[in-house]
């Protein structure tokens, strides 16, 4: 392979085979010493998304997440991990890495080809805490590379690694999947997922004012943080209980004025909502009407849930929102697409019974509203350390 | 007599503010529920919108449709056999275009419409006409180019109409010089499109280090600033610099699309752009649609009195603008008067389906 087309962003080459047990000593003290080293930085605290990713790697929080994993097994990371990162979300990519590291294994990271501020400021972060002696081992595991169109380059990492995480959709999948692995490389693909919320009017209703805006500011975290076009984003609310008008327009007043307090919305997605309005006017019989607040929201009342419902897609603040009377309706809808289902106002041990009841294809998480990116080692129906780590089962 | 019809005998730039508001209420009214009446994609886009066409609305409560739509939707307010000729934007190879069905009725107020705006500036004498572009984009006839339509309604404001470039675009100086010699005394109109007569007429007086006796001429140039904005060029450098190669001229630009054909936006000899009676223009906060005051940069809407064949009398642009004000321009036409400050920018939207770039 033409190493010349490949810029190491961290360390030099190919990383070595070194592999340690989940959740290992050292590497739970590296992420501290990150953790840290970004919190100190002053540049990079200015990005909240360095700093949440900054705080999942502290020491307590690993600790935590330590003591949730209780394994009986022995486990060993799998070996090399190679991870292709979105290229429209700036910290991924290093969350990516962190998955990798847990489950004990080196890790190749192609850093998103945009040249986004985070990336150079985490991965100067992550070579200057690799520069202890104590974290040498690391070191020479650890890779990020930049590179362009070279499929040559997707083709030699693919062919050394013994686990492949790719981000992103499934096109992309489909294209990476072209470049094998060894026989008994394993591939964790995030594919095109699609997310909704479960509501229930009574519940508004009932918040005081400050609760009110807790979940406005929630529920604009959940969407508006990514344009609302991340796969965890809720493009559908479904409505459950006694009164809805009410309660629809408590809830958007209040999110609508989070949004205008804190959302830049670009001209154009101004001019793109307002045509998607017209075209869904024109082409989409189940939407019956469309409530506008300014630009920076639209909520599309839907007559009834298509079929294809998961095809209902809006970014920058395009709701779809339905009238549900049955819950067990909303769940025949539910396909392999569906990821995240956010709640306010629902028991989560009852939505939890219908998915497994019912045997749905989809619904993969099952969160309080506020939480829909809340990236974590169980994301997407994996759990990321398990699976890559391998069993030594001693018997 | 219909009120296009009517605003003809008058000059083009007499409406006050108040008698302007007063006939566009009552006129949008009867073109918005023209458009209601026959056009079922309208229908459905104001339904959705729960606006109401029978009742009346004051001017910037009228509904608008995006630009962009005209390139997704066949949208006609009248049976396609009426339709006397199509018009489309000129797009590049494989962008979408947009079409523009026009009836009798709508062609023929296009082109007096934009004579009688046009005469404002060059007068009533039909000037010698030279066209900044070449014969050959005029090929095919079915289809008319938003740059093809320009030429063919500019070029029946004057006589004479030669065109300055050959086939390949190269500028052809014999017919230049013959065309001037022709008319020598006489003054004359040049007509082109912005970024044509910058790369293919003034920079190539450039290359060839030719001066052209241009005295007393009017050019009149539109099509947008896009490519010139590139290379840092402005109304300004780009008026400094023919008169550079041309001598004492006015240069006028002029705004307009294709959407609303004839009833264009002059540039005055103060610099700004005029509505006329034939069209209004409404600047809109991005925020929410608000109407912006003057000197608030906001999205242009466009309202012309004369689409009557197509539902194209109100039209959300893409484009960034500011209004200067209103019946207070020192050339003394009444009307709102406008700055284009170039096309809004494309949006960098964040999410996770986006991977792996391939070539």
């Amino acid at each position: 392979m033409n190493e010349s087309k490949i810029t190491w962003i961290v360390g030099n080459s190919v990383p070595k085979y070194i592999v340690f047990e989940p959740y290992a000593d050292v590497v739970c003290s590296f992420l501290g010493d990150l953790s840290q080293n970004l919190l100190k930085n002053k540049t990079a605290v200015q990005y909240p998304d360095i700093i949440s990713f900054a705080y999942f790697c502290r020491k307590a929080n690993i600790h935590k997440k330590k003591e949730n994993f209780a394994e009986q097994k022995i486990r060993l990371g799998r070996g090399i991990i190679f991870h292709i990162a979105p290229s429209n979300v700036p910290v991924n990519f290093a969350f990516s890495y962190v998955f990798g590291l847990l489950a004990g294994n080196g890790n190749i990271v192609r850093v998103p080809s945009k040249e986004y501020p985070h990336i150079e400021i985490i991965c100067s972060a992550v070579n200057q805490v690799l520069e202890d002696p104590k974290y040498a081992e690391i070191k020479v595991s650890t890779a990020f590379v930049r590179y362009g169109h070279e499929d040559e380059v997707t083709e030699y990492f693919s062919s050394i690694s013994q686990g492949r995480i790719i981000w992103g959709g499934d096109s992309a999948i489909a294209y990476i999947r072209k470049f094998s692995l060894p026989p008994r490389g394993i591939d964790i693909a995030f594919s095109d997922r699609y997310s909704f919320a479960v509501i229930d009017s009574d519940a508004v209703l009932k918040a005081d004012e400050k609760e009110m805006e807790r979940v406005a500011y929630a529920f604009y975290n959940d969407t508006y943080l990514m344009d609302q076009n991340a796969c965890s984003s809720p493009q559908l609310v479904v409505w459950t209980g006694n009164h809805y008008h009410e309660a629809q327009q408590r809830f958007w007043n209040a999110v609508s004025a989070v949004a205008e307090k804190k959302y830049t919305l670009q001209p154009v997605s101004a001019i793109d909502k307002f045509m998607k309005l017209c075209i869904e006017a024109i082409e989409k019989p189940s939407v019956m009407g469309v409530t506008r607040y300014g630009n920076v929201l639209y909520a599309a009342d839907l007559r009834e849930l298509p079929d294809d419902a998961d095809k209902l897609r809006g970014t920058c603040g395009y709701f779809y929102q339905y009238l549900c009377k049955d819950i067990d309706a909303i769940f025949r809808m539910v396909n392999e697409k569906y990821q995240t289902l956010v709640y306010y106002g629902l028991s989560p041990i009852q939505l939890s019974e219908f998915v497994v009841n019912n045997q749905l294809r989809g619904i993969d998480r099952i969160v309080p509203v506020g939480q829909a990116l809340d990236i974590d080692v169980i994301w997407d129906g994996y759990d990321l350390v398990r699976t890559l780590s391998r069993i030594v089962d001693v018997r | 007599m219909s009120v296009v019809e009517k605003l003809l005998t008058e000059e083009p730039f007499s409406l006050s503010h108040e008698e302007k508001i007063q006939l566009y209420e009552t006129e949008l009214g009867n073109l918005t529920k023209n458009s209601y009446a026959n056009c079922s994609i309208y229908k459905k886009i104001l339904d959705i919108l729960a606006y109401d066409a029978s009742a009346e609305h004051k001017i910037e409560e009228f509904p608008f449709l995006p630009v962009r739509l005209f390139k997704e939707y066949d949208l006609l307010n009248v049976p396609k056999e009426t339709v006397v000729k199509t018009m489309t934007s000129s797009g590049t190879t494989g962008q979408r275009v947009s079409k523009i069905y026009l009836d009798r009725t709508t062609s023929t107020n296009q082109t007096k419409v934009l004579t009688k705006i046009c005469s404002e500036f060059l007068g009533n004498k039909r000037r010698p006409m030279l066209i900044i572009d070449s014969k050959s984009v005029l090929k095919d006839r079915n289809m008319f180019s938003a740059r093809g339509a320009g030429i063919i309604g500019f070029s029946m404001l004057g006589r004479g109409a030669t065109y300055a470039l050959d086939e390949d675009l190269h500028l052809d100086l014999d017919a230049v010089n013959a065309f001037l010699g022709k008319y020598a005394g006489e003054p004359i109109t040049l007509f082109g499109f912005t970024s044509i007569i910058w790369e293919h007429f003034f920079k190539e007086l450039e290359r060839v280090d030719t001066k052209l006796p241009l005295d007393g001429a009017v050019v009149i140039h539109g099509g947008g600033w896009k490519k010139l904005i590139d290379q840092q060029v402005d109304n300004e450098i780009f008026k400094k610099s023919l008169a550079s190669r041309c001598g004492d001229i006015t240069v006028l630009n002029y705004y307009g699309m294709v959407e609303q054909t004839g009833s264009i936006f002059m540039e005055c000899e103060c610099g700004r752009l005029h509505a006329s009676n034939y069209s209004d223009v409404i600047i809109r906060n991005p925020d929410d649609f608000s109407v912006c005051g003057v000197g608030e940069t906001g999205i242009v809407q466009l309202v012309s009195l004369l689409p009557e064949s197509y539902p194209g009398h109100s039209i959300l642009t893409e484009d960034i603008g500011e209004l200067i004000g209103e019946d207070d321009c020192p050339c003394g036409r009444h009307g709102k008067t406008f700055v284009i400050h170039g096309r809004i920018k494309n949006a960098e939207i964040r999410g996770c389906s986006d991977t792996y770039e391939r070539k």
